[in-house]
């Protein structure tokens, strides 16, 4: 498909005509055929004409017949070696797979694919060399089709059209028409309708999360409750947390959705280091302050983005800055994790903390906003 | 060569077996001719075909093991490094794929490079037939029914890159959500109705599997197969050359030649797609891990196709965001909306509408078969390398993290760079690319005037020295003389006709936009129609044909 691909640089005009004489000249508009045969015509027997057919000479056709032979040899081999390295790696007499460690994993996967690889090019290859060394080179003109119908056809289709309209009466008769329109409108709306039980409607599911007050936390990945001095003998300290949750349901011990939404981070801030949000309140309608809602220096956010919910996982301990990886959203998080770069649209929703009588750290409520990716209804919720 | 013609006696039983039923052999006929034009570039389709063939069949496979499941189990499988894991049956099912079933990691591999690849081909065909001008009439509908393929194929590699549920995996459904969420009014209806409850829900998974192996597969091959028996029945556009007329095709035909040359290609396109599953690791869920959504690992990256979706809405600035002050408050995430919706809208819509934004421009109703050599529709050239450089910038906005730490620049820098670039580069890149074009149109007046430069160099018998310059190939003269000048039919219009009636459509705005248009779209251009093709041994220097030049005035003159 390659090889004749002289059209787009014709920079040098010093290559010399590839094809043989008799070819059509540059004006030519529809085929043109030759006035003078081909070198070959007198003993061309194949499908095209003479001078769209560019023979191989005999000795070309030799070794492209030998080389394409040895290509699909090779792919033959590689063939069965395909099948060969499937069978070295069976599993073991208890029936484990000897492919379990990564290492023979990877090498069945080389040697799987190397062959494979070997045997695909080999056909490719071999069926190239024939295509390019023993078949002929072929220039063969075709004319597009003129693609619009004639007048008459047109005419002659766009009036048996409208008369089998009209004798049917769908033209004629608008009573029906319309009615069998009309028909087609609630079947056409029943298909969404049936997808209504797809889910929930969101209702203020997103406004609630597991913090409630009184609720320990569990370092995140375990199931070790959190107390104050976790944070508190550790300066700039930053840990991932989740409300203390047993539920046999499931391995976590919390749903995957109450992950989600209730993940928090947790970070010890130096006195000195509190900004000027700190003092506001936590919500247009509260008493309580950002600062009201820590505890001995002991700040909770959510940890999940409010740009489109990625967790917000870095944490640069020197400007208490937290950093979402993904779109690079960042949170001061010495100012009540004010926006402070990056495309989030608000904060990170802030978590008010005590300790309890054995000196865990608790939730002492809800979030002051819904966690997660902002959304249209997040501040109409009866929330916290 | 024997002079045998006569098929063998079991070919022709088959034959006539086929055509007693289907009345076949004048069409096979036909369509065993079909001429199928030479050109490298006419392989990029076939690329992005046979990757999609690979991919239904390494599917298949995979369908065999995998269990579109997010029910939590603790992994007690054969990978040992994850045993005691909880995880979900999807991704316990794939780590099944790669260490129980041999040959499975492989076939996973090759599904993945070969989607990269399909939507990789596609692209590029894409912007293939674009700059070659190959959407024109009467091509158009298959021009659209090439985006709608484009936008699908994105849409399939998301939802098949989320269902192993590893952590990346798991990440990109839910930055899907988030911008999910942030549509106005309907957004968390949307989201609830396809989570089948809150993110992550148990129910996704198993919708973007029936989305993902039967939904979105069944449209694209019906797509394709459109898209193919549309191509088959208009034909191939060609390159200009000798002979290659709107009305004649020039090329191999099908049978025997091409079906050759394709086949040979198909396995070409697998070989390579095997080699890098066998050698190039792309998607080592196993060490990812299973997805949590309170879990993340630094310097993620989505597949290829999806770069210019993460890098907009990495540096769309928040700014723009505002609150409806209407009862509590209804906040618009302008930030979230313009990267998630409205780019990939003005990306497609801008694809989807050009055929027809040109043809409004230049008011060509005539179907043409001679695909335009780039350099000769300079605006529409132009327009191209604009898109795709807005399109690349995000992309490689998309990586801005691994950019700073490679490079060791401000993260935020990289940002704010990115955000000029965004704006700053289609416009360069406009310019430059219509610069280049009008630069290689004078090379080519200059190559059909003179002929080449023949390298040698004589002495005048006036002691000067001078280059000849041979007559260019017929072939060449063809190209080149080929070239049409960019016209539009509204320019031909009179404003003023003969009796000094103003035309009315020239005082309307959008007759007015439309003239304004297609004066920008035709303004520029080196014209070849007076130019009488190179027949002897000009001196060069001789010759001063400033004033033959086309309509425009010529910057750099000769």
């Amino acid at each position: 498909m390659t090889e004749n691909n002289n059209n787009d640089k014709n920079e040098a005009g010093d290559d010399k005509p590839e094809r043989v004489v008799g070819t059509p000249s540059s004006s030519a508009e529809e085929r043109v055929v030759s006035e003078q045969p081909a070198e070959n015509e007198s003993a061309h027997a194949g499908p095209f004409e003479p001078f769209e057919t560019h023979l191989r000479s005999e000795e070309q056709m030799r070794r492209g017949d030998k080389m394409a032979s040895a290509w699909f040899i090779i792919a033959t081999l590689a063939g069965i070696a395909f099948i060969a390295s499937y069978f070295v790696f069976p599993p073991n007499s208890s029936g484990e797979p000897m492919i379990a460690d990564p290492q023979i994993a990877q090498y069945s996967n080389m040697l799987l694919g190397g062959t494979l690889t070997l045997a695909m090019f080999g056909i490719g290859a071999g069926m190239t060399v024939w295509a390019r060394n023993v078949m002929p080179h072929y220039e063969v003109h075709s004319p597009y089709d003129e693609l619009p119908s004639n007048e008459e056809e047109k005419g002659s289709f766009s009036e048996f059209f409208m008369k089998g309209a009209d004798e049917s009466g769908f033209t004629k008769r608008p009573l029906m028409r319309r009615t069998l329109l009309a028909s087609m409108i609630p079947l056409g709306i029943a298909p969404v309708v049936l997808l209504r039980d797809l889910g929930p409607l969101p209702r203020e599911k997103m406004h609630h999360t597991p913090w409630e007050n009184g609720r320990r936390m569990y370092v995140e990945g375990t199931h070790r409750a959190l107390r104050a001095e976790d944070l508190e003998n550790d300066p700039n300290g930053m840990i991932s947390a989740l409300p203390a949750i047993d539920d046999e349901r499931y391995p976590h011990g919390i749903s995957m959705n109450d992950q989600a939404k209730s993940v928090i981070l947790l970070i010890k801030v130096p006195e000195g280091d509190w900004k000027e949000g700190m003092n506001q309140p936590v919500s247009e309608d509260s008493d309580e302050t950002h600062m009201n809602w820590t505890y001995n220096g002991i700040v909770a956010y959510s940890k999940i983005c409010t740009h489109v919910g990625c967790p917000a996982a870095l944490y640069e301990r020197t400007t208490h800055r937290i950093l979402c990886p993904c779109h690079q959203s960042t949170f001061d998080a010495a100012d009540a994790a004010k926006v402070v770069f990056g495309p989030a649209h608000r904060g990170l929703p802030q978590l008010p903390i005590g300790v309890d009588d054995e000196g865990y750290l608790i939730s002492t409520g809800d979030f002051n906003e819904p966690p997660g990716p902002t959304f249209w209804e997040y501040q109409g919720g009866s929330g916290s | 060569m024997s002079k045998t013609t006569q098929a063998p006696k079991a070919l022709r039983g088959v034959g006539n077996y086929i055509d007693d039923r289907f009345h076949l052999a004048k069409t096979g006929e036909k369509n065993l001719r079909k001429v199928f034009p030479n050109h490298w570039s006419f392989m990029l389709g076939e690329i992005a075909l046979y990757s999609f063939i690979i991919l239904l069949v390494t599917g298949v496979f995979l369908t065999l093991w995998f269990k579109p499941s997010m029910m939590e189990i603790v992994y007690d499988g054969s990978y040992e490094r994850l045993q005691g894991v909880p995880m979900s049956e999807a991704f316990a099912s794939t780590l099944y794929i790669d260490f129980d079933v041999r040959g499975g990691f492989l076939m996973r591999q090759i599904h993945h490079w070969a989607a990269l690849i399909f939507v990789a081909a596609l692209v590029i065909h894409m912007l293939r037939v674009f700059f070659t001008g190959a959407f024109r009439k009467p091509r158009e509908i298959n021009w659209l029914i090439g985006v709608a393929i484009f936008a699908l194929a994105m849409v399939e590699g998301l939802f098949g890159y989320s269902l192993p549920d590893d952590l990346p995996s798991g990440m990109g459904v839910r930055i899907l959500q988030g911008v999910m969420l942030a549509i106005p009014l309907v957004g968390t209806y949307i989201s609830m109705f396809l989570f089948g409850g809150e993110f992550p829900g148990e129910d996704i998974i198993t919708r973007l599997y029936v989305l993902h192996v039967l939904l979105i597969p069944a449209l694209l091959l019906g797509l394709i197969v459109a898209h193919f028996m549309i191509l088959w029945h208009q034909k191939h556009t060609q390159y200009p050359g000798v002979g290659k007329t709107d009305r004649t095709v020039v090329g191999t035909p099908m049978f025997p030649a091409f079906a050759v040359k394709a086949g040979g290609f198909f396995f070409f396109t697998f070989a390579v797609i095997a080699g890098l599953s066998a050698f190039v690791q792309i998607n080592p869920v196993h060490l990812f891990g299973p997805f949590t959504p309170t879990s993340i690992t630094s310097g993620l990256q989505p597949d290829w196709y999806m770069g210019f979706m993460e890098g907009s809405l990495r540096i769309f600035p928040n700014w723009l965001d505002f609150t409806i002050p209407i009862g509590p408050g209804y906040p618009i995430m302008v930030a979230v909306l313009v990267p998630g919706l409205v780019i990939p809208g003005l990306i497609f819509g801008g694809l989807a509408l050009w055929p027809f934004i040109e043809q409004w421009i230049t008011g060509d109703k005539r179907a043409r078969n001679v695909a335009d050599r780039p350099r000769n529709a300079p605006v529409r050239t132009g327009v191209g390398v604009a898109g795709v450089v807005f399109y690349g910038v995000l992309w490689l906005a998309g990586s801005n993290d691994i950019l700073s730490e490679t490079f060791s620049i401000d993260l935020y820098l990289t940002t704010y760079i990115f955000r000029v670039l965004a704006i700053a580069g289609p416009i360069l890149g406009f310019v430059i690319a219509k610069r280049i074009c009008l630069g290689l149109q004078r090379r080519d007046r200059e190559t059909l005037e003179h002929g080449y430069e023949s390298g040698t160099i004589q002495q005048l018998p006036s002691g000067e020295f001078i280059e000849v310059h041979k007559e260019s190939s017929s072939e060449t003269v063809e190209v080149l003389s080929s070239k049409k000048d960019p016209s539009s039919t509204v320019l031909q219009e009179e404003d003023v006709d003969s009796s000094g009636v103003e035309n009315p459509d020239a005082r309307k705005g959008m007759g007015k936009l439309r003239r304004a248009l297609a004066h920008w779209y035709t303004k520029d251009n080196v014209t070849v129609r007076d130019v009488e093709p190179h027949s002897g041994h000009h001196l060069h220097h001789t010759h001063d044909h400033t004033s033959q030049e086309g309509p425009e005035e010529d910057e750099d003159g000769h």
